[in-house]
C-alpha cells in the first residue's frame, strides 16, 4: 500500500473509532531550542515491515510536544544535570570518576549512545549503556554496579545518551552474534503473550496511529529512552518500559537485561534506525 | 430565582457565593457548601467573581493527569493604583480542590503565571483573580483527563 | 532525587522598564501524601509549599503551593526590571529545608 493510501485508510479507521482530532501522527517538526533539527520521520529500508519510521513525539499532544522542544521546559534535563554531577563524582575503591578516564563527556561521549546496543565480545552478548556503565564501575573503578533503575543508573544513562542528541540511531548488526540476537528480538516482538494474548506488534505495528483507550499508539520506538514520562513525572528506562508493557498484557515479564529483553532492545534499535536520539524525550 | 440579584447579594456571604458560582462548582446537595465553594468564598471574601479580565489556559485533553500544563493571564495595568493581588486555581474534582495561589505585586509588570498541575479526573478547572481593591474575576476550563493504554 | 536542584532562566540583560519572563524548575518528588508505596503503606506528604522571587530584596512574585502541583515544580512568571540587580529565588520544603539560587541582571540602557 502506498504511504498516502495507508494514511487515508488509517485516518478513516481512526475516525471511525475515535474523535478525528488526534487521528494520525502530526505533521510537525521537532527543533530543539529553535536550533537543533531532529529527525522524527525516516523512510524505512526495504526489508522493514513499515513504509516510514516515526518518532513517538509525533503522536503526543501539542503541550507534550512543546515540552520536549524547549530544553528548559523539558524536566528530563534535570536528570541530565544530575547525570553530569555523577559523571564527575568519584566512586569506588580506586577513587575514580567517569571523568578520570573519559574526561569531558560532551567530547568523549559525543555520538556514543546512538550506536548502542553494541556487541560485547567478552560476555558474548549485546551490551547497552546501563550494562556498560556497570562493567566500567566493576572493572575500572572497583565500585559496586548500579541496581536496575536506581536513580544514578537512570541519570547517568540519560546524561550519556544525551550526548548523542539529534544523531541518528545506527547499530552494527554485523558485529559478533548481533544478527542472531536481532532474530530472537524479532521473534519476541511478534510473539503473542499473556492473558490478553498481545504481541508488541499487535499495538505498535498493526494499530499505531489509533487509540488504545485514550492513548494515541505510537510505533513504539526506543530512540527517546530513558524518557521523561508525565505519568511517573520522572525518567523511565527502556527495560522498565518493556517490563511494564509486557505486564500490561498480563504476561510474566522477563528480568531487566535478560536475554529476551536484550534481544528486544537490539531489534527495536533496528526498527527505529535513522531516528534522532531524543533522550531525554518527553512522553505521556 | 425568587430573590432579585441585589437582594441575594445582601444575604449571608455563603449564600451569595453560592448564587454566583457556576453550576460546575455546585454539589448535588446545593445547600451544603463544597470544599471548593468554601475555598472560593475564603478567597473572594464573599464577593461575586465576574467572568472577565482573567484567562485560564489549559489543554482540552490532558495527555496524563499527573502533569498538566496550565497558565493564567489577567488584564491589568499592574501599577500601584490597580494591580492583581492574587490568583488562585481550584480543581473541584480533586480530593483537595486547592491547587496553588499566585501572589503578584506591581513589580510583576504583568499578571501572568504558568505551572504544571495534577488532575485526578476530568473536571472544570477554575481560576479566580483578586485585585488590590477587592474586586474578583474568574475563568474556567474543562479538562478531560484520560486513562492510558492498558492502564500502562 | 538527591538534593533538590533548582534551574532558573532569567535574561542577562533588559532595558529599563522592560517586562521579562522568568522560568523556574526544581527537582522534587512532591509527595502528595496520597500515594501508596509498593509495601502498601501511605507515603507521607512532602512537598515544596512556597516559592518566592525577590528582586534586590523586594518580593516580586510568590506562590502558596499545594500537593496538586506536579513533581519537579515548574513556574513561569513576569517581572518588570527598572534597575540592574539580583533576583533571589527560594523554595521552601515541608521538612523545613529551603533551597535557593540567584541570578544577576544588567540594564542595557
Amino acid at each position: 500500500m502506498t504511504l498516502v493510501a495507508t494514511l487515508i485508510v488509517g485516518a478513516l479507521l481512526s475516525v471511525a473509532i475515535t474523535e478525528p482530532s488526534q487521528a494520525e501522527p502530526v505533521d510537525d517538526s521537532l527543533i530543539i531550542d529553535g536550533e537543533l533539527q531532529m529527525t522524527t520521520r525516516v523512510k524505512a529500508p526495504p526489508e522493514h515491515p513499515l513504509d516510514e519510521i516515526l518518532s513517538g513525539w509525533l503522536y503526543r499532544t501539542p503541550e507534550t510536544r512543546a515540552m520536549e522542544a524547549d530544553s528548559f521546559e523539558n524536566p528530563g534535563m534535570l536528570y541530565v544535570e544530575q547525570g553530569e554531577d555523577i559523571w564527575n563524582q568519584t566512586s569506588g575503591a580506586l577513587g575514580r570518576s567517569c571523568a578520570t578516564c573519559h574526561g569531558d563527556a560532551t567530547l568523549s561521549m559525543n555520538g556514543v549512545g546512538a550506536h548502542y546496543p553494541k556487541w560485547h565480545a567478552a560476555s558474548e552478548r549485546p551490551i547497552n549503556i546501563e550494562l556498560r556503565i556497570n562493567q566500567c564501575r566493576i572493572e575500572n573503578m572497583a565500585a559496586e554496579p548500579y541496581a536496575f533503575d536506581s536513580e544514578e543508573q537512570k541519570a547517568l544513562t540519560t546524561y550519556i545518551k544525551y550526548q548523542s542528541l539529534g544523531q541518528p540511531v545506527a547499530i552494527d548488526l554485523d558485529a559478533g552474534g548481533m544478527r542472531s540476537w536481532w532474530g530472537e528480538g524479532k521473534n519476541l516482538y511478534y510473539r503473542r503473550m499473556g492473558q490478553l494474548n498481545l504481541a508488541c506488534a499487535s499495538c505498535h505495528e498493526n494499530y499505531s496511529g489509533r487509540h488504545l483507550r485514550a492513548d494515541h499508539l505510537s510505533q513504539g520506538n526506543s530512540n527517546g529512552f530513558p524518557t521523561y514520562r508525565l505519568k511517573q513525572a520522572s525518567m523511565v528506562s527502556l527495560h522498565n518500559r518493556f517490563r511494564g508493557c509486557i505486564r500490561d498484557t498480563r504476561a510474566e515479564f522477563p528480568p531487566a537485561f535478560s536475554d529476551e529483553l536484550m534481544a528486544l532492545e537490539v531489534y527495536l534499535a533496528w526498527r527505529g534506525a535513522g531516528l534522532s536520539v531524543e533522550t531525554p524525550a518527553v512522553r505521556q | 430565582m425568587k430573590l432579585s440579584r441585589r437582594r441575594a447579594l445582601h444575604l449571608s456571604a455563603g449564600a451569595a457565593v453560592l448564587a454566583a458560582i457556576p453550576a460546575s462548582l455546585l454539589s448535588a446537595a446545593a445547600a451544603d457548601a463544597t470544599p471548593a465553594d468554601e475555598r472560593l468564598q475564603q478567597f473572594t471574601g464573599g464577593r461575586t467573581p465576574l467572568r472577565d479580565k482573567i484567562t485560564l489556559t489549559a489543554p482540552e485533553i490532558a495527555e496524563n493527569g499527573n502533569t498538566v500544563p496550565v497558565s493564567i493571564h489577567v488584564d491589568s495595568p499592574m501599577n500601584r493604583h490597580s494591580y492583581v493581588e492574587a490568583v488562585t486555581l481550584l480543581a473541584p474534582g480533586n480530593p483537595n480542590p486547592g491547587v496553588i495561589t499566585f501572589h503578584f505585586t506591581p513589580n510583576s509588570g504583568s499578571a501572568d503565571a504558568t505551572t504544571r498541575i495534577r488532575l485526578a479526573k476530568t473536571q472544570t478547572l477554575i481560576a479566580v483573580a483578586r485585585l488590590n481593591d477587592g474586586t474578583v474575576f474568574m475563568d474556567e476550563k474543562n479538562v478531560k483527563v484520560t486513562i492510558g493504554g492498558c492502564g500502562g | 532525587m538527591a538534593t533538590p536542584k533548582p534551574r532558573v532562566k532569567v535574561p542577562r540583560r533588559a532595558a529599563a522598564g522592560e517586562i521579562i519572563t522568568i522560568k523556574t524548575l526544581i527537582s522534587h518528588k512532591m509527595e502528595s501524601g496520597r500515594r501508596i508505596n509498593k509495601q502498601g503503606s501511605l507515603v507521607p506528604r512532602q512537598i515544596i509549599n512556597k516559592f518566592r522571587c525577590d528582586f534586590n530584596g523586594e518580593t516580586v512574585f510568590s506562590c502558596d503551593i499545594e500537593p496538586a502541583i506536579a513533581s519537579n515544580p515548574y513556574f513561569s512568571f513576569k517581572a518588570r526590571v527598572d534597575a540592574g540587580g539580583v533576583f533571589t529565588f527560594t523554595w521552601s520544603d515541608d521538612n523545613g529545608d529551603v533551597y535557593s539560587t540567584q541570578k544577576t541582571i544588567e540594564l542595557t540602557s
